[in-house]
């Protein structure tokens, strides 16, 4: 009796303790995200405050932060360049992120599912400098001898080279969605007649919904604060693209290549900073509206 | 026998599910306008065999099926026959009521969107049919002024009756039904009863029960399987009282089951 009681409190205390590391864990993200956030913050706050000029940032392409005569920060043409390779991406990724979420999960026999889901999860798995490397031989000679343009690295290669790193991301909270769709609307459907085309499209994808919405949301949020590749890609020009052939320099991009030379809390490091509060902001609009989304659905 | 008086005729029919057999030969006649309820204990095969008739079995990558189904005279494995055709004229209602998360006006007209060209479609003709369908299983009354409800917040038995109406509009010959009663409560389980006898005569109703006392009240014939073969088939009152398979009785008397 008295041993048992010991087990017993003994296993308590096990189920006590390590329900507090769990707890820690899931807290510590909360703590990690507002403590990056307000990092970022800091470092650009002060020139944020002091001497930044919001008009210029937003409406002007003259972005000379080391101009001996006059230094300006028009980041126009950055934020166009990030938003011309999301676009173009995501112009890609949709249809053929959707399209295979709805193969996998529909039309699939399931030993091939298996495998195609592995592979999927495979290329959410390559590290984006590899991605970037891509743009920089394959896609790059692809460009030129296609579209004989005077230079592959441009808003099509990033573009290409971002859709394929959203596509995994898509495809699978894609097909979550589907599967998620009771299978008794199925039976109903086809035992009414429906073709599976009219099935997948007059009532799985309605009733889907919100989930495919958030799949979309989400590769958003992956191309717009993806750095690496699209550094590697886009050619490093800072104007407002005439096309798709035209190479442009992204947000992301600009970071990551001027932080290193920029004087620590100089001017121009803290509007650097400035323009991570910008991503920051941006992604974090867009991935919490795709989590509101998915919140949607569950509580349906 | 006369062709006519069977919608459904199925002989030698045998299916398996990957390589577990789950219907030996099964040959039945199933009789014109009434409604036939199928018993038997659980797991015999009542189910698959209803599945069949309109071929959702399908669904299922391993089924395997052999023999020969003929509704309303046309063997359903026919190269010619329309998968389409078929599921029109033979409506399905399900052991878990399950209208389609719409309005309740778009689950009605369902069916005719799909299968009537668009431009056909006139808002009158769907009016038209929502209002009949909807006053044939009785739910007009209650529903009328909201229609534009989604059909997955009404109360259950309402959700069944409309899984029902729904097919009304396909002008279906055969309705098959599985448990249809099996989530509802007394009530609603008296009203479904009563709508299929209202329905009887116009459709063909094959239903599949647990429920013995249900099959007694509602069907004119009725079927007994067994661990996937069809033991008997007589009419209601004649399985009942007086069984010609020992199995059956033993069945029915609740010997096991
Ligand atoms: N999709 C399937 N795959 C494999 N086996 C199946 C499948 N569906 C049914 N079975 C098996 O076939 C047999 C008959 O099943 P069925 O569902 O037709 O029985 P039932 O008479 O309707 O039973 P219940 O009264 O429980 O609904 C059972 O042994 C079941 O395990
Ligand atoms: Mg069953």
């Amino acid at each position: 009796m008295r041993l048992r009681e010991l087990v017993n409190s003994k296993e308590l205390l096990k189920e006590w303790m390590i329900e507090k590391l769990i707890w820690i864990c899931g807290i510590s993200a909360i703590f990690f995200v507002f403590g990056i956030f307000f990092f970022v913050f800091r470092e650009g706050a002060d020139y944020l405050l002091r001497g930044f000029k919001v008009t210029e940032f937003f409406t002007s392409i003259e972005w000379y932060p080391t101009s001996r005569t006059q230094v300006r920060y028009g980041a126009l043409a950055l934020i166009t360049g990030t938003f011309s390779v999301t676009l173009l991406a995501m112009f890609i990724a949709v249809p053929f992120g959707l399209g295979a979420a709805v193969f996998i999960s529909e039309f699939c026999p399931p030993r091939l599912r298996e495998s195609l889901k592995v592979i999927i999860e495979l290329l959410a798995a390559i590290p984006s400098v590899v991605w970037g490397f891509i743009g920089l031989t394959i896609m790059n000679s692809l460009i030129l001898n296609l579209f004989s343009a005077p230079i592959g690295l441009n808003v099509l290669n990033g573009g290409i080279i971002l859709a394929l790193m959203s596509v995994p991301i898509i495809v699978s909270i894609g097909e979550d969605a589907l599967k998620a769709v009771p299978d008794s609307y199925r039976e109903a459907s086809l035992a009414l007649g429906c073709t599976r085309w009219q099935m997948i499209f007059r009532v799985l994808v309605p009733a889907a919904r919100n989930g495919l919405l958030a799949a979309v949301l989400l590769g958003v949020g992956r191309a717009v604060g993806e750095t690496m590749a699209v550094l590697m890609a886009t050619g490093h020009s800072i104007r407002i693209p005439g096309g798709v052939l035209e190479p442009v320099r992204t947000l992301t991009a600009t970071i990551a290549a001027e932080l290193g030379e920029a004087p620590v809390h100089s001017d121009h490091y803290q509007v650097l900073f400035i323009i991570g509060i910008l991503l920051f902001s941006i992604t974090f609009v867009v991935n919490l509206t795709a989590d509101l989304v998915v919140r949607g659905i569950r509580r349906k | 026998m006369n062709e006519n008086k069977h919608s459904i005729e199925t002989r030698a029919l045998s299916l398996w599910y990957g390589e577990f057999q789950a219907l030996y030969n099964v040959s039945v006649d199933i009789g014109h306008g009434l409604i036939t309820s199928l018993i038997g204990p659980s797991g015999c095969g009542k189910t698959t065999l209803l599945r069949c008739f309109n071929r959702v079995n399908e669904r299922y990558g391993n089924v395997k099926t052999s023999g020969e189904i003929r509704i309303l005279g046309k063997n359903i494995y026919d190269p010619d026959v329309e998968l389409i055709e078929l599921r029109k004229s033979v409506g399905m209602v399900f052991q878990r009521p399950n209208p389609l998360p719409i309005s309740v006006y778009e689950n009605v007209v369902f069916g005719l969107r799909l299968h009537t060209p668009a431009k056909e479609l006139t808002r009158a003709r769907l009016d038209e049919a929502v209002e009949e369908a909807l006053t044939d299983v009785g739910l007009w009354d209650d529903l009328k002024d909201r229609l534009k409800r989604k059909a997955t917040d009404l109360q259950l038995e309402q959700q069944q009756k409309l899984c029902i109406a729904r097919l009304l509009p396909l002008k279906p010959e055969i309705i098959l039904m599985d448990e249809p009663c099996s989530a509802l409560d007394v009530e609603a389980t008296r009203q479904i009863e009563e709508l299929m006898l209202e329905l009887a005569g116009r459709y063909t109703i094959v239903i599949v029960t647990h429920n013995m006392a249900q099959a007694r009240r509602v069907s004119h014939e009725c079927l007994f399987m067994l661990m996937g073969e069809l033991v008997e088939h007589s009419r209601t009152e004649d399985l009942f009282i007086n069984p010609a398979d020992s199995r059956t009785a033993d069945y029915i008397e609740g010997r096991f089951g």
